[in-house]
């Protein structure tokens, strides 16, 4: 199998969320009971049960009005933070094809993934104390169909193909529109891109790292714990440790808007 | 939509007004963005507020809710001061050259209004073109007549300056002329623009008049006919377009033939009055054809009978009165009409001063819903509306249907592609689907009249009605819709022979065989056919709409083999516009078709007629031939021209009249209380100068979002949609909500002059609203959606206990865009 | 590797349609596909919400429908949908849904199950009595008009072709003239 990337290019979405109900759809989650709090986006945020969703933006540069709608999901990260720190064998996969994994038949709901992700995405539910993510629909990738949300949208904003293929796209995308690829770390691989608008950073958007890397903590707990956690002091505890190690790392931004 | 969604791609400019396609027809935007990728072409889109459709747009420019034709008239006459025109189209394929009634008199002359007005009604005969000893239009191809169309165009816009019209619309002169520039730059004939609209632009006091300057615009720029051109009504529901094709409105039979007055006694009457005549050779007059239609739906309803006693069974209407859609519940509130049947519709949310509707719904003594869910129309009678069940006396049946994907049939699109869907299990419950129940309907309908008599019964008693394998027995009778399909197409039911002028071959038809095109359909009884337009859509070996192959012969996304496209399978409408006198497209690179000399064929596209180029002109509907930007079959003036919202806190400084002044007002008897109650309270309006209208300052604009659908009657129950929009919600400007104290996300409430308890919803304080400032003063607006009510897993304030009973003269749409209200903390 | 759009059979060329008419449905399981619709039945349909008229394929497996997505043969969507088309699979299976015929009398403050047999006969009566009581042969000039303005009927925007023009059929062979949609408004 090749290794795939999921492009977003924000400048082409209409915020229509075809693909949050698309992946709710194929994924088999319920809907959650939500209410208006002040804007289109809703729910408020990723969850157990919404793997995908779209966050609007209102900004004014120079007068200029942009309103932003951001496809918000797992960034199938290269080398995964969530995965190096899950202490469950089978939990958290990165497969071949780049896609991030997650099997709640073997989570043990510590949550050293939630706390381990550059992007804040995975999200646990207390209740099943399991976490859930979007998978990049490895069920279909694999039998050569493409993402739920990639076929659902209609603008051409999301397109899946292989790796280098996609990069390419990307980058002459950004150069056409004068926007720039999100995140643009050869550091730090994802197998999911964006290209953003002209005029428009990462740091302008809800819920982004515009410098996304590997946490500190993951590596140290990767290298030094981890081998003998599931031997000695038991995976549960051995989350809770990397927990506490990883209390800082969230660099995720928080921007909170009026409006949208 | 003269053209259809694929074709979008081939466009060169896309103007988006009056419609929001990103939220309401978000798929078309895969064409939007293939024309803007492939060739470059510039999106365009005007709306009161920065829409989802705004968010991506090349080109955005706000104007003021209502003031469309202010905004179209300066592009008209940018396009005539710049001579942007089409100058060969315009002169050849247009009435520009046809000289007018010398006594006609417009807007110039007669301060906003077009000769003939009396009263609240045009006597429209100026409005006529001068005829020669033939009977043919008179010409004059220079163009330089006064009185031709052309002229008098020229000086009915000459008014229209952009000046002018920034101060009414309230738009920027730099945005307006931006706009005005990108999208006449489509003139040149090898390029196109097409206009994507929908209720924004129809739901006026002059919303036909809004759709007949984008035809004027289309017409100038030689836009129609074209690929990537058209005038394109993106269709708010999945066969909208079918139901009108079959006739669900008052004025209409199936296939558009114009519905049989009271003065018009016998067929042979009705054929006269309607068949126009024409005395241009090189126009085929397609509606010299009525006769031929109207015979064969005879004989698809009531086989049996000879053709003027079928014709004698059709119910007449009166000369000039109106059975729409506001009349009926003004007859309802009066009393006048007892029972009443709601398919798939929800008026008590749907409908204009929709809490006068519920009132009007209380006098009915039964009413038969037939949907999915539970409605607030089927509910009206519930504690949850406000009242009390007990005072309300109305019998109520709900029948549960059948959804889309639990029955089979065909449903049109908005490109009028007939597209088939299968069953795919069986419907829920004791739900069946609506053939069904009408089965049910007519087959015990029939045997009650056959034992009891009854009132005429005879329509009834001999209606033709054969589209079941289990005889008329309700009790076993299932309905095929393949069968009803067949009759909609028409076949032959006696032995016929019938001579192809093209083919030049004599062509032998026997009983039970399907008519293969309306070409053939007879006026004399021996066709049968339900709907003339969907003829050929049924062979006697396949059913085209099934059609599911997706090759696309001539790369242009026309794909003929993929379902059916009314009429026989054109995809373009007026398709003869897209080439020259010789045959050749003016676009090369996207041709509709062309004439090959060497085989004297037509290629590409179904030719709107046949014959060699230039043997017929290209609107072939039109009695002459030629698209009209004279229009003398329009209520309200053959060209249009600016008033004001009936509810508007603006002059009309075009002229003195404020509104238009052909348009029933129920607010005027409201008034004077030379009305019943119900109606008195329901239809008072907030008009300008009026003693109503200072505690109603702000604009209200009522509108549909991407994620909920009409009155949400179809989306309130799903829980992912709900999940999504679970509230209803107003926009407001950071302006007004400054001025206001209003807080995003605080309860507010919305007043208007016909419901002073208003509505309670929520603010999303937003950027994408702006004040307009019109002459001088500051015009604040707000905007709700129109899908909450009080059923359903979420709900909400209904807008439509805010808009006003009021509607356009033409097609009694009512004015849901531009309305006035008060909006205060809750 | 190059990703098709579609990775199955495909479901009715222009032949198999052609085979289809009259008779059964194109219709054939799917191969090599995902486990969650692995051996269902494809049904191709058309969104039942705005005028685009984009193709979704139900996916049904035991007379239920599993799934539901975009129709990747389809011209217009390509396999696209919006929320609506993409939450068609919710009405399929919704708890919601009307599945008795429900009768509410004057006066009474809720409704009652009922059979169809008795909610049609009580239709019809009311139907015929409204009609016959209400019908006008002749107008205020004297002329034939044969019309019943005592009933009105709305809607038809939801229905397929084939319904709405019985619907109007019926309609008009009751004498109705207060027949109107949403195209009107």
């Amino acid at each position: 199998m090749a290794e795939f990337i999921k492009l977003i290019d924000v400048t082409k979405c209409t915020g229509c969320r075809g693909c949050q109900v698309a992946c709710k759809q194929w994924n088999g989650l319920p809907a959650e009971q939500t209410r208006f709090f002040g804007s289109l986006q809703n729910p408020k945020d990723l969850s157990y049960d919404t793997w995908t969703l779209i966050r609007f933006d209102e900004l004014e540069k120079d007068g200029q009005l942009k309103w932003v709608m951001r496809h918000d999901a797992c960034m199938h990260c290269d080398w995964p933070a969530c995965a190096k720190a899950c202490p469950s064998p089978g939990a958290l996969t990165k497969t071949e094809e780049g896609a991030v994994v997650h099997n709640t038949k073997y989570c043990i709901g510590c949550k050293a993934c939630i706390a381990a992700c550059p992007f804040d995405i995975p999200r646990n539910n207390p209740e099943l104390e399991k976490m859930a993510k979007c998978t990049l629909c490895y069920d279909r990738i694999t039998e050569g169909k493409q993402p739920a949300c990639v076929t659902a949208c209609p603008t051409g904003c999301l397109t899946f193909g292989t790796k280098d293929e996609m990069i390419e796209k990307a980058h002459k995308r950004a150069e056409k529109v004068g926007g720039t690829v999100y995140p643009n770390n050869p550091k730090y691989e994802t197998h999911v891109l964006y290209v953003l608008p002209a005029g428009v950073g990462a740091s302008d958007l809800q819920h982004t790292n515009p410098n996304p890397s590997m946490p500190l903590s993951v590596l140290l707990w990767k290298n030094l714990f981890k081998p003998f956690t599931l031997i000695g002091i038991g995976a549960v505890a051995g989350g809770a440790f990397l927990h506490y190690l990883t209390k800082g790392p969230h660099k995720v931004h928080e921007k909170k808007e009026g409006g949208e | 939509m003269t053209n259809h969604w694929n074709d979008v791609q081939h466009a060169d400019a896309i103007l988006i007004m009056g419609s929001n396609p990103a939220e309401n027809h978000p798929i078309s935007f895969k064409w939007v963005n293939e024309a803007r990728s492939k060739r470059g072409a510039k999106l365009i889109v005007v709306d009161p507020r920065f829409t989802r459709s705004a968010a991506t747009a090349d080109i955005y420019a706000r104007l003021r809710p209502g003031t469309d034709i202010a905004f179209l008239g300066a592009m008209i006459s940018y396009a005539i001061d710049k001579n942007r025109i089409n100058e060969e189209y315009v002169r050849n394929y247009t009435d520009a050259a046809y000289l007018v009634n010398p006594d006609f008199q417009g807007p110039v002359d007669l301060d906003g209004a077009f000769s003939g007005l009396t009263g609240a009604k045009y006597d429209k005969a100026t409005w006529s073109y001068q005829m020669d000893e033939n009977g043919i239009p008179k010409m004059d191809p220079t163009l330089q007549d006064p009185m031709c169309v052309f002229q008098l165009l020229k000086k009915h816009y000459a008014r229209y300056t952009l000046k002018k019209a920034s101060e009414i619309t309230g738009c920027d002169v730099k945005a307006l002329e931006a706009v005005c520039d990108a999208y006449t730059s489509t003139f040149k004939p090898e390029l196109s623009g097409t206009i994507m609209y929908a209720m924004g632009t129809t739901q006026h006091t002059y919303g036909s008049q809004n759709v007949r300057a984008f035809a004027v615009i289309q017409l100038l720029l030689g836009n129609i006919g074209v690929a990537g051109g058209g005038i394109n009504a993106l269709r708010g529901e999945s066969n909208v377009q079918g139901s009108t094709d079959h006739g669900a409105l008052f004025h209409i039979l199936t296939g558009y033939l114009k519905y049989p007055k009271a003065n018009q006694p016998t067929l042979a009457v009705y054929n006269e009055q309607n068949t126009p005549k024409n005395n241009d050779p090189k126009s085929l007059n397609w509606w010299g054809n009525t006769p031929k239609y109207m015979a064969s739906l005879m004989k698809a309803w009531w086989r049996d009978a000879d053709l003027e006693t079928a014709y004698g069974y059709l119910p007449k209407v009166d000369d000039g009165k109106n059975y729409s859609y506001l009349p009926i519940f003004s007859a309802m509130a009066n009393g006048d009409v007892k029972g009443m049947f709601a398919w798939g519709m929800n008026p008590a949310v749907g409908a204009p001063s929709s809490k006068m509707i519920r009132r009007a719904l209380a006098q009915l003594d039964w009413m038969v819903c037939i949907d999915l869910w539970e409605t607030e129309t089927s509910a009206f009678w519930q504690k949850e509306a406000g009242v009390d069940p007990a005072s309300i006396k109305t019998e109520v049946f709900l029948l549960p249907a059948a959804s889309s994907v639990e029955k089979e049939g065909s449903i049109s699109n908005s490109g009028r592609w007939c597209q088939w869907r299968y069953k795919a299990i069986d419907p829920v419950g004791h739900a069946e689907d609506d053939l069904w129940i009408i089965n049910q309907i007519v087959t015990r309908t029939k045997a009650l009249y056959a034992k009891e008599g009854g009132a005429f019964p005879d329509p009834i008693a001999n209606l033709t009605w054969n589209y079941s394998k289990g005889g008329m027995d309700p009790r076993i009778n299932s309905p095929q819709p393949r069968e009803v399909a067949k009759e909609i197409n028409g076949y032959f039911i006696v032995e016929k022979e019938i001579e192809d002028k093209v083919k030049k071959e004599i062509k032998k038809f026997k009983p039970g065989d399907m008519v293969p095109s309306f070409a053939m359909l007879q006026d004399d009884g021996s066709t049968v056919c339900g709907c003339w337009v969907y003829c050929g859509s049924v062979s006697d070996t396949e059913n085209k709409m099934m059609k599911r192959d997706p090759a696309d012969p001539t790369g242009l996304g026309v794909f003929p083999n993929w379902s059916w496209s009314w009429p026989v399978n054109r995809r373009i409408v007026y398709n003869r516009a897209s080439v020259n006198a010789e045959g050749k497209p003016y676009a090369k690179d996207k041709p509709v078709l062309w004439w090959s000399g060497l085989k004297k064929v037509w290629v590409g596209d179904i030719p709107d007629g046949n014959g060699d180029p230039d043997a017929i002109l290209p609107f072939i509907m039109v009695p002459h031939g030629r698209g009209m930007l004279f229009a003398a079959g329009m209520s309200d003036g053959p060209f249009p021209e600016h008033y004001e919202p009936l509810e508007s806190a603006v002059r009309n400084t075009f002229s003195s009249k404020q509104v238009s002044p052909v348009i029933m007002r129920w607010d005027e008897k409201a008034k004077e209380k030379t009305c019943n109650p119900i109606i008195a309270e329901g239809c008072i309006a907030a008009t300008f100068g009026s003693e109503e209208i200072k505690d109603f300052p702000i604009i209200c604009s009522t509108y549909r979002v991407v994620e909920h659908w009409q009155t949400g009657q179809m989306t309130r129950w799903l829980p992912w949609l709900a999940e999504m929009v679970p509230n209803q919600f107003m926009e407001i400007s950071e302006e007004l909500a400054k001025e206001k104290g209003i807080v995003n996300g605080q309860k507010v409430r919305i007043t208007s002059a016909r419901n002073v308890e208003g509505i309670e919803v929520q603010a999303m304080v937003t950027k994408r609203l702006k004040p307009f400032t019109i002459q001088g003063k500051t015009h604040h607006m707000v905007g709700i959606t129109w899908h909450f009510g009080y059923k359903g897993l979420v709900t909400g304030g209904n807008a439509n206990d805010l808009t006003p009973f009021i509607g356009d003269p033409n097609t009694m749409i009512p004015e849901y865009k531009a309305f006035l209200v008060n909006v205060e903390k809750a | 590797m190059d990703i098709t759009r579609r990775g199955f059979l495909k479901i009715a060329g222009g032949t198999l349609a052609a085979a289809g008419f009259g008779t059964g449905v194109g219709i054939k399981p799917a191969f090599a596909m995902p486990r969650k619709i692995q051996y269902a039945q494809e049904v191709p349909t058309i969104c039942p919400y705005c005028g685009v008229g984009c193709g979704i394929i139900a996916h049904v497996r035991n007379g239920k429908v599993i799934n539901t997505e975009g129709d990747p043969d389809h011209p217009i969507s390509k396999g696209a949908l919006c929320p609506k088309g993409g939450s068609l699979y919710q009405i399929a299976n919704n708890d919601k849904r009307n599945k008795k015929v429900l009768y509410r009398a004057p006066g009474a403050d809720a409704w009652k199950e009922v059979e169809w047999d008795w909610a049609l006969e009580k239709i019809t009566a009311n139907l015929k009595k409204t009609r016959d009581e209400g019908f006008k042969l002749t107008n205020a000039n004297g002329e034939v008009v044969n019309r019943c303005e005592s009933i009105a009927a709305i809607g038809g925007a939801a229905l397929d072709n084939e319904e709405v023009y019985a619907l109007t059929k019926m309609n008009r062979a009751l004498g109705l003239v207060y027949v109107e949609h949403q195209a009107r408004i």
